[in-house]
């Protein structure tokens, strides 16, 4: 069980955090034919804008309402209609989702009773798609404006279901934003094995896993259509995953009353076999041979790589669902977590398998992981200067990657991601024994400085370099 | 607020930029800010412009006054090169929070400024102003010098918060924060006739490094780079450089200019993209500091060492010339190195077919047809398709733009080159067109495009993306032509002027309704030039076109 600390600081060294109407935003990239749209000035759009393009190495649709200074004071309601109006001529997306900044929020902008207005005014627009969520940058984070959006989608998106009438195979699935499009190809794949149809609301498998799209689109090239968002109360069961998606699940029972099933995890085995069972008892089918299979793979992986991952002092940095499914899954392992820092509050930070949470920044992670003498480190690429300065193997995990290729199609889910993530991890430790601890006559020079009693921890306000 | 919109109106006022000293005292206070399409705009904001302007500098600490969203979504992310400290990748911000959007922020920034310097000491702390404190009015200003005279410490405001324009506005608010707080505070130790700032290089991929060896044979030495891997105090002291040499054409002109005002120093515009662009580079700087006393043999010098590196990059490019020759490059670029790129290709024999000058000034473009003769075919904006259907008619062997416009060549099959500020070569000097044409070389060669060019054994000829592309292309040329009325209509709708979105028709019956003579005359009438006046030039080809039927119908009376 793990205390939750909040970082004292007034200024935030090297962030963890990202903000979150990108957050937002991202959730609306899952969707076919979209275009999101940040009401704010447009370097919100271009930074988000930005990463999203480093990490994903794809061309992304987002758009600005260009606010000004004056128009910021004055209030934003003509930048809201003319950005709805430029991109519905323009762009004809499908659905357009706006969330807002910290700069509109501060105005206290009424972006609701704006769309109200624009409806009105403009009768083609009465019944357009158009989904708006509010989400200031100077409060919560990333994956707070995903678990935001996505509930608001369910709340706006999904018709009220007119029969009782339930599809058996049908199953909603509501994945966190820690997911990447490897995974939930791979879960799409699972779902299919067992007979069932999944919907995935967000599907960012579907237009950001790197594909050629069929045609040139300014909006995504691919994601779950409105059509079949608006029939996902007809589904037999929602499966959301990570613990951030119990808003959306429970915004679909609401709607629908749809029953869910919440998996906080999909990485490890315990989880796995959880999530298995599940399926074979909605499904009504055995267990794969494939997944039994992949099983025994995953358990001689742990085997092999006990060796090396067990004892290991980790330090991660990310958002509390990542944090928590990895973290949890290595902790099983064997690994030390010796710290772990994130961006946000979670009702499964107290449920860490470690001492400490601290809600905090880069130089937070990096500073411990000096102190607790860290052998491994796993955050987001901007994680790599901690690194090389600790001269420690480095794993990116978590968004964004913007520094190595196939970001898209990490894994962490499921038995393969399972075997897969441990497998790089044990190598990474193993090219570290080899590269940089190789015994040397001096090795042994003083053999019992491992064995000091502990020094307390001071050097938390020890500058980077 | 007040003395951020005196600034403001101060850069706008900029003699040093030939398309402001053209400009109507009214239409100067208007400025050069391209007006924002809510729904259609690109690109950064002011505070990202300030960012990047200044970030280059090594040594100091950059703190970001704002909430996460400013430097948490994009810190460590700009591909300068640091000889020195590692301080500059460091980010830094008071991720304010709801209580100070409410109570105001200062005193947490305050706190930030103490916690920074207690840890990290840098020579300077820049203390960045962002959308939201600017309007809680958190006083930057007021913060910094509390700070400075507490800590001892030079802290300078970067007074530039995102909504007052785009990203080159911030640009040059950065320039001002430098010329008001920085430059001039501290006197060199030694100073030599060699003396020499260069403004606007930002030390991307480490590129300044391929030419400052020329500089060190020379015995010329950079007292400043404003800001490519450049230190406080050495931009704290620059005032008493002999010269100095512009590179980024709009980014700090005001920097140098004001400079020169000041202290004396003479600048030019120059590139070192390109052979002859480097040459002329070099000339220039030598005249320059042999005027203001440096020995006149540093001339001599100066031609001994472009001969000899014109030698050899010319020697080095000669084995690619005979595989380049004749291939054609889509160029798509951001203003300021456009015309110096063209001149790099051109070097090495390959053609332009055509290039979009968003950001470029009228000047950047002149320079640009100038090059490329009166073929240059502008195209300022790009539909995807047409730019897939241009690479895809043969009509391009590869593609160089920025990191965002890339998926579409690439997509398409095409190679493609980054030649932004995101890209991981460098480019600049002799050494540097010789690695940009072996980069060239290296994408048009390479064999995956043959494979990636096949189809996919179940597509057929006629059921693959890039043939239903092409006949949409196709239908959509058809049935304009087919259509009379269609394509007068689509011919009309061509956008003129992108600030404020007039099109073509609304020009002409403007033209026509009021016997419209000049560009000015348009502007009143229809609002097109009225932002940031690079379309001026295309309002003028349409008052000549329109004219013209006119004039010889006088002449047929």
């Amino acid at each position: 069980m793990a205390k939750v600390t909040i970082g004292k600081k007034a200024c935030a060294v090297n962030p963890l955090k990202m903000s979150q109407p990108i957050g937002g935003s991202f959730a609306f990239l899952g969707l076919r034919g979209a275009m999101p749209l940040l009401h704010g000035s447009q370097g919100c759009t271009s930074f988000g804008l930005t990463l999203f393009v480093r990490h994903f190495k794809e061309a992304v649709p987002m758009q600005t309402t260009a606010m000004s200074e004056v128009a910021t004071v004055l209030g934003g309601y003509e930048n809201v209609e003319q950005a709805i109006l430029n991109i519905y001529k323009k762009q004809k997306p499908e659905i357009i989702g706006i969330c807002s900044t910290g700069v509109t929020e501060t105005k206290g902008d009424d972006v609701d009773g704006y769309i109200r207005l624009i409806r009105e005014k403009h009768p083609e627009l009465a019944n357009y798609p158009l989904v708006y969520v509010s989400t200031p940058d100077f409060k919560d984070a990333f994956q707070d404006g995903w678990d935001k959006t996505v509930a608001k989608m369910v709340e706006v998106l999904v018709d009220k279901p007119t029969s009782t009438r339930r599809d058996p195979a049908r199953v909603n699935v509501l994945p966190g934003c820690h997911l990447t499009p490897g995974d939930i190809e791979e879960l799409r794949t699972i779902f299919e094995d067992f007979g069932l149809e999944p919907s995935f609301l967000p599907d960012i498998g579907g237009s950001l896993d790197g594909h050629i799209p069929d045609e040139f689109t300014p909006t995504t090239i691919g994601g779950i259509g409105l059509e079949e968002i608006a029939t996902m109360g007809s589904a037999s069961w929602t499966i959301a995953i990570g613990a951030q998606m119990k808003r959306a699940a429970e915004a679909m029972q609401a709607r629908t009353g749809v029953p869910y099933r919440l998996f906080e995890r999909l990485c490890g085995l315990l989880p796995n076999d959880e999530f298995m069972a599940f399926l074979s008892e909605i499904s009504g089918r055995p267990v794969p041979a494939k997944y039994r299979r992949q099983r025994g793979q995953l358990a001689d992986a742990m085997l092999d790589a006990h060796f090396h991952i067990g004892g290991r002092k980790l330090a991660i940095g990310a958002e509390p669902d990542l944090l928590f499914d990895v973290a949890s899954m290595l902790h099983d392992m064997g690994a030390e977590i010796a710290v772990a820092v994130t961006t946000t509050q979670s009702p499964v930070l107290e449920r860490m398998p470690c001492e400490e949470v601290l809600i905090g920044d880069l130089e937070d992670l990096e500073n411990l992981a000096k102190a607790r003498d860290c052998g491994l480190m796993m955050t987001h690429s901007h994680g790599r200067q901690a690194a090389s300065r600790l001269k420690i193997p480095f794993y990116r995990i978590g968004f964004p990657m913007f520094d190595r290729l196939g970001a898209g199609h990490l894994l962490t889910v499921g038995y393969r991601g399972t075997r897969d993530l441990i497998f790089a991890l044990a190598n990474l430790i193993i090219a570290d024994r080899e590269d940089n601890h190789q015994p040397t006559p001096d090795t042994w020079l003083d053999p019992w400085k491992d064995f000091q009693p502990e020094s307390p921890d001071s050097a938390v306000v020890a500058p980077l370099h | 607020m007040s003395s951020l919109s005196a600034t403001i109106q101060n850069v706008f006022n900029e003699p040093g930029c030939g398309k402001n000293a053209n400009k109507s005292e009214a239409e100067r206070k208007k400025g050069c800010t391209k007006q924002l399409q809510p729904g259609g705009a690109a690109g950064g904001c002011a505070f990202d412009g300030a960012k990047v302007a200044l970030q280059p500098l090594t040594d100091v600490a950059h703190l970001v006054h704002g909430p996460i969203a400013c430097e948490g979504n994009s810190w460590d992310n700009r591909g300068a090169a640091s000889s020195g400290s590692q301080i500059w990748r460091t980010g830094f911000t008071t991720d304010i929070n709801e209580t100070d959007v409410v109570f105001g922020g200062e005193k947490r920034l305050y706190k930030a400024i103490k916690e920074i310097i207690e840890k990290y000491d840098p020579p300077a702390v820049f203390v960045y102003q962002t959308c939201v404190p600017a309007m809680t009015g958190d006083d930057i200003n007021a913060v910094c010098k509390a700070a400075s005279a507490k800590f001892g410490k030079p802290c300078i405001p970067v007074n530039s918060p995102g909504f007052v324009g785009p990203k080159n506005l911030g640009n040059k608010l950065a320039g001002e924060a430098l010329l008001d707080h920085v430059i001039g505070t501290v006197e060199p130790e030694v100073t030599t006739p060699y003396d020499l700032n260069i403004i606007g290089e930002y030390n991307l991929s480490g590129e300044l490094w391929q030419v400052k060896p020329l500089f060190d044979e020379l015995g010329i030495r950079i007292s400043a780079c404003i800001s490519g891997d450049g230190r406080y105090k050495d931009v704290a002291s620059s005032h008493r450089a002999r010269a100095a040499m512009m590179v980024c054409s709009k980014a700090m002109i005001n920097v140098a200019r004001k400079m020169e005002e000041r202290y004396g120093i003479p600048f030019f515009e120059g590139s070192f993209y390109g052979i002859q662009d480097s040459s002329d580079s070099l000339r220039e700087i030598a005249r320059l500091l042999v005027e203001r006393g440096a020995p006149a043999d540093l001339l001599d010098h100066t031609e001994a060492v472009i001969a000899r590196e014109e030698a050899k990059a010319w020697a080095a490019i000669e084995p690619f010339k005979k595989r380049l020759t004749g291939k054609k490059v889509l160029l798509i670029t951001g203003g300021v190195k456009s015309w110096s790129v063209v001149a790099a290709l051109q070097e090495a024999g390959m053609e332009l077919v055509g290039t979009s000058v968003k950001k470029s000034t009228k000047e950047d473009k002149e320079r640009i047809k100038e090059l490329m003769g009166q073929d240059a075919h502008m195209i300022d904006d790009m539909a995807p398709r047409e730019m897939y259907k241009m690479l895809k008619d043969a009509k391009a062997d590869i593609m160089l733009s920025g990191g965002k416009s890339q998926f579409v060549a690439l997509k398409a099959a095409m190679p493609w080159l980054d030649i932004n500020q995101e890209r991981s070569h460098a480019f600049m000097g002799y050494i540097g067109v010789v690695k940009l044409v072996a980069e060239i070389d290296k994408a048009i060669y390479n064999p995956m495009w043959e494979q990636l060019r096949k189809r996919a054994p179940w597509e057929t000829a006629n059921n693959n993306w890039q043939s239903r592309a092409i006949a949409q292309a196709n239908a959509e040329a058809a049935a304009l032509a087919a259509d009379p009325v269609a394509a007068e209509a689509a011919r009309r709708a061509k956008k003129i002027c992108h600030c404020k979105s007039v099109d073509l028709g609304t020009i002409e019956d403007a033209i026509k309704t009021h016997g419209l003579s000049d560009v000015a005359g348009v502007r009143t009438h229809t609002n097109a030039s009225g932002g940031c006046g690079a379309c001026a030039g295309r309002v003028e080809d349409i008052l000549a076109a329109q004219k013209a039927p006119a004039e010889l119908l006088q002449a047929a009376e």
